[in-house]
């Protein structure tokens, strides 16, 4: 049967070799789907060669120190002893204590600029929230060592150790340097992140529910509360463990401004140090095959770190998605 | 019943002021970081910053031309590597994406998204600078695209999907090929969102100092072509910002300046493509 | 739209090439210094120690207005990152503030040789508000501070060398480096000399586990921490003090005098130690009158054997310029130069550059 250029594609017969290798109808379709898919396919590749770069360079201080690494505090280039326990409660504390502070900020930023402002002032406050993101690491250090620390030593920190001095957390030689500068700094450079893509998510709550709610007499914050919120938890959840990702990747200005001492203390004026910092800071000098093995066997921890915490993350902004709609809430 | 009504309309006043309390403590920080930048780089900005090459200490007049140069190959070069397969990836996740395989590609988009930027520098030296053995512009251009990935494929993705189905029903209808449609008629619709994720993904790496350390390198001198080594703003703001001399620092927040007035510049246009459409809330 | 904006930086980036062509400081004509083949261009990549970045940056500068069709890139990604891009030939020519290892000297392809290029301090610098005088320390009493033993700036160990001062009874907030860096090996190097209890339970090198204190990213940080944090004390390389107008403290030296950081007691220590056959060795701990206790040399980094001859001979050109000529800009950058005698043995060094079998430098 000859092709005619005046059948459509739809209705005249498939070539042989296109019905061999796909469904698709025409050479179009199946070169399209390919192509894309071959795309997507770089993401996984360039994910999978530096996971295999980062195990490849890990591997002497891996078979030296095996567990040992994650539990053992000693950091000593100069005796070639390594040990990451410090960096590693150093991350995970600078990241918590960073999520303390931008999640209610954030959210609030989020259902401000969802629900709660008017439309003229949504556009130019959401755009000034997400130039926080613009703004270089450098600069952000830099404007953290002569304007924060000094400010934390001046005027915070003398006064959280005079009203809350009895605990713990708020005890010890104040700098202006330290966790809490960390913490403060890394909060900042988060917000944008968090605020946005939880806008995003109360932007997809169908306004169904929101209106219901609304149309029986619900105040604003309630309609908020008891219709849009429930039904965006886990998204918003998700956001803030995209946030938490960042924050742990982050290396400049946290290392500007955290003091970068590796010992592990609860006080929040205490110096401490980060993994993503630890890199930064030793990468450029170390020599010696055993030291750029633990340099990399840190960044290799930072990295599963992040990976299950996407893990978590893919799972609980997943089930927003599928969340029955209408009433059955 | 009086009581009641009182609390709920408190609360909700309560809530309400501290939603704006708290867009307000966002905003301090970034009021307070642009006035200091502002403050210590408006005296470096002449004519000079922006035509002349840089000169030693000692000597004035000097600028960052090359710099300023070096930043817009380089975002270009992050641009070709980073946005067409990140659009395409990002359109193959939101048609075909609820295979396993789709789901192990966003899942290596988010993961990726939360490398820090000098592991993402130090793998591409291995992979291009060690091979070339030299640094150059190319490889600078691929650490800075290898970051934007995966931003631009989620935001491609995340906004296609939010397109009317009968926008495409409508193509289709029409004879259009499924192909056709998608990218047609979808992802011509998605597109001013597609640009503010990208040009914030454009700006982030606007700003990124570390892989370019270990891939573009710098250059005192213009850098000509892709495979020379090329100065770049961050990089030259974090060589004058750690120098001893008081010159040099006036230079490095003027150039801080410029990036932000840069990344500013993206932004804006951003918003005003978007505004150009007809889009959703 | 896409189309669009991509067509504008496009163009832009055309017009960057083609500006990237051209562009070029106007020559000076040279007298003294031997000048490379005019209309050849050539260009050397270098990478290495942040110390002497401003001197070389002066020298590329002004070596390239002698020679303008020789462009020299130099990048200060720290000694280690130096050595790791030399051993790879990724770059030209290497810096380093701290010589060489054994093992890291083996990883080279081929034989290595250390250059000494310039020379600089490390200083104390300290800030205390009511003090007018200048500080002195005697080794003891730094070793002392920084190990956590003397904890307030009043402590009696501190007055007997300062009795015209007002110690104030405040706790001594210590600085030290967190990154990898020459100045700390060149610190904890002089520290190890005068106190063997250092070496055993702190130890020298680029990065070691400071027993007290708060940690600061780069010279930059120690300057800044020190300058905005009162009773704080740090040691930085002598330009940045100088140029923060931070006060310096003076160090008894071997010989038993109190030595400020200038440039001559830099350039005493210098004359005091003599250079051996491999052109490396440490400055601290100087056995003269006039010596400061905390100087090192900066070395450049240059294979032997040039792979490629024209760039081997260029290179080998800029770095006797800088060894002669380069010299002269060295004190205005709060550098020392290289004593005459170092000189004339680093010449003989020089002279031994080659590519294959032929020599690189003829005379000159």
């Amino acid at each position: 049967m000859s092709v005619s250029h005046e059948i459509s594609p739809l209705i005249r017969p498939r070539s042989k070799i296109l019905t061999r290798f796909g469904s698709e109808v025409n050479w179009g379709d199946f070169a399209f789907r390919r192509v894309t898919a071959l795309l997507a396919a770089l993401l996984i590749i360039a994910l999978a060669a530096m996971a295999i770069a980062m195990v490849h360079g890990s591997a002497e201080s891996l078979a030296k120190f095996g567990l040992g690494f994650i539990s053992s505090q000693i950091w000593d280039p100069a005796r070639d002893v390594y040990g990451a326990l410090p960096f590693i409660y150093g991350t995970i504390a600078s990241s918590l204590l960073a999520l303390c502070f931008a999640v209610p900020i954030s959210l609030g930023v989020a259902i401000f600029l969802s629900e709660l402002a008017p439309g003229w002032l949504r556009e130019p406050v959401g755009f000034l929230v997400e130039l926080l993101a613009a703004v270089p690491s450098v600069v952000y250090g830099l404007w953290g060592i002569f304007v924060l620390a000094p400010w934390l030593r001046t005027t915070v920190e003398p006064f959280l150790a005079q009203t809350l001095g009895f605990l713990p957390f708020f005890q010890g030689q104040q700098r202006g340097f330290g966790m809490l500068a960390g913490g403060i700094i890394l909060a900042i450079m988060i917000t944008p992140t968090i605020s946005s893509v939880s806008r995003e998510v109360l932007r997809a709550v169908p306004s169904a529910l929101r209106e219901g709610a609304l149309g029986l007499g619900a105040t604003p914050w309630e309609a908020v509360r008891v219709a849009v919120l429930p039904y965006a938890r886990s998204g918003l959840v998700g956001a803030t463990i995209l946030g938490l990702g960042r924050a742990l990747g982050e290396t400049m200005a946290i290392t500007m401004v955290i003091g970068n001492r590796s010992e592990i203390s609860a006080s929040l004026f205490a110096p401490s140090y980060t993994m993503a910092s630890v890199i930064a800071n030793e990468f450029s000098e170390a020599t010696g095959s055993l030291y750029l093995s633990a340099l990399a066997e840190v960044g290799l921890l930072l990295f599963v770190v992040t990976v299950l915490l996407n893990i978590v993350a893919r799972l609980l902004v997943w089930r927003v998605g599928h969340l029955p709609q209408g009433g059955s809430l | 019943m009086l009581d009641r009504y009182a609390r709920r309309k408190y609360s909700d006043i309560f809530v309400r002021s501290a939603c704006v309390a708290a867009t307000v403590i966002a905003l301090v920080p970034l009021v307070s970081v642009l006035y200091y930048v502002t403050s210590r780089g408006i005296g470096g900005i002449s004519w000079d910053f922006f035509s002349e090459l840089p000169k030693p200490v000692g000597e004035s007049g000097g600028g960052m031309a090359n710099a300023l140069a070096g930043s817009f190959k380089l975002l270009f070069l992050a641009c070709v590597f980073g946005i067409p397969p990140g659009v395409l990836a990002g359109v193959y996740l939101a048609e075909f994406g609820n295979s396993r395989f789709g789901k192990l590609v966003r899942f290596s988009a988010d993961v990726m998204s939360g490398v820090p930027s000098i592991t993402v520098g130090i793998f591409v030296y291995s992979l291009v600078v060690l091979r070339a053995k030299h640094f150059s512009a190319f490889a600078g251009g691929v650490a800075l695209g290898v970051l934007m990935l995966p931003t631009v494929t989620r935001t491609t993705e995340e906004l296609l999907k939010l397109v009317p189905e009968s926008l495409r029903e409508a193509a289709l209808g029409l004879g259009l090929p499924k192909w056709r449609a998608t990218l047609r008629v979808m992802l011509r619709t998605a597109a001013p969102g597609i640009a503010t994720g990208v040009m914030l993904a454009v700006a982030r790496v606007a700003g990124e100092t570390a892989p370019l350390l270990f891939t573009a390198f710098s250059n005192p001198f213009w850098s000509s072509g892709l495979n020379e080594p090329t100065a770049s703003l961050p990089v030259i703001i974090y060589n004058y910002a750690v120098s001893p001399y008081e010159e040099w620092h006036r230079q490095a927040w003027a150039a801080a300046l410029v990036l932000l007035l840069l990344v500013l510049l993206l932004n804006v246009s951003a918003r005003l493509l978007v505004r150009n459409r007809v889009g959703a809330r | 739209m896409f189309a669009r904006r991509k067509l504008l930086v496009g163009l832009l980036f055309s017009l960057v090439a083609c500006k990237g062509n051209q562009a070029a400081p106007t020559p000076v004509a040279s007298e003294s210094a031997p000048a490379v083949k005019s209309g050849e261009a050539i260009s050397l990549t270098g990478a290495g120690a942040t110390f002497p970045y401003p001197l070389y940056s002066k020298w590329i500068s002004e070596y390239n207005k002698l020679n303008p069709n020789v462009k020299i890139n130099y990048q200060s990604i720290g000694s280690g990152g130096g050595i790791r891009q030399i051993t790879a030939n990724t770059v030209d020519f290497g810096a380093t503030d701290a010589p060489m290892k054994e093992d890291e000297a083996k990883q080279a392809p081929s034989k290595l040789f250390h250059i000494p290029a310039t020379i600089g301090a490390v200083v104390i610098a300290y800030n205390l508000p009511e003090v007018t005088g200048t500080l002195r320390l005697t080794p003891e009493v730094l070793v002392g501070i920084y190990a956590g033993k003397i904890k307030v700036w009043n402590d009696p160990k501190i007055k007997a060398d300062n009795a015209e001062l007002k110690l104030p009874a405040k706790e001594i907030s210590v600085v030290y480096r967190t990154d990898g860096s020459g100045t700390t090996a060149v610190f904890t190097d002089y520290l190890g000399k005068i106190s063997p209890e250092w070496t055993e339970k702190v130890g020298v090198g680029k990065v070691v586990k400071w027993p007290t204190g708060l940690g600061a990213k780069g010279n930059e940080g120690v300057t800044g921490q020190v300058k905005t944090t009162p009773y704080t004390i740090g040691y930085i390389e002598r330009a940045y003090a100088s140029q923060n107008k931070l006060p310096m403290a003076e160090l008894r030296n071997k010989a038993g005098k109190f030595v400020a950081p200038t440039i001559e007691a830099m350039s005493a220590a210098a004359d005091a130690v003599e250079v051996p056959e491999e052109l490396f060795v440490s400055l601290s701990n100087a056995d003269s009158e006039a010596a400061y206790p905390i100087t090192s040399y900066s070395y450049l980094l240059v294979y032997e054997d040039a792979k490629d001859a024209v760039k081997g001979e260029a290179l080998a050109k800029y770095v006797w310029w800088g060894l002669h000529d380069g010299q002269k800009f060295a004190k205005d950058l709060d550098y020392a130069p290289i004593p005459a005698k170092v000189v004339t043995k680093v010449e003989g060094r020089l002279k031994e550059l080659r590519s294959g079998d032929k020599k690189l430098l003829s005379g000159a």
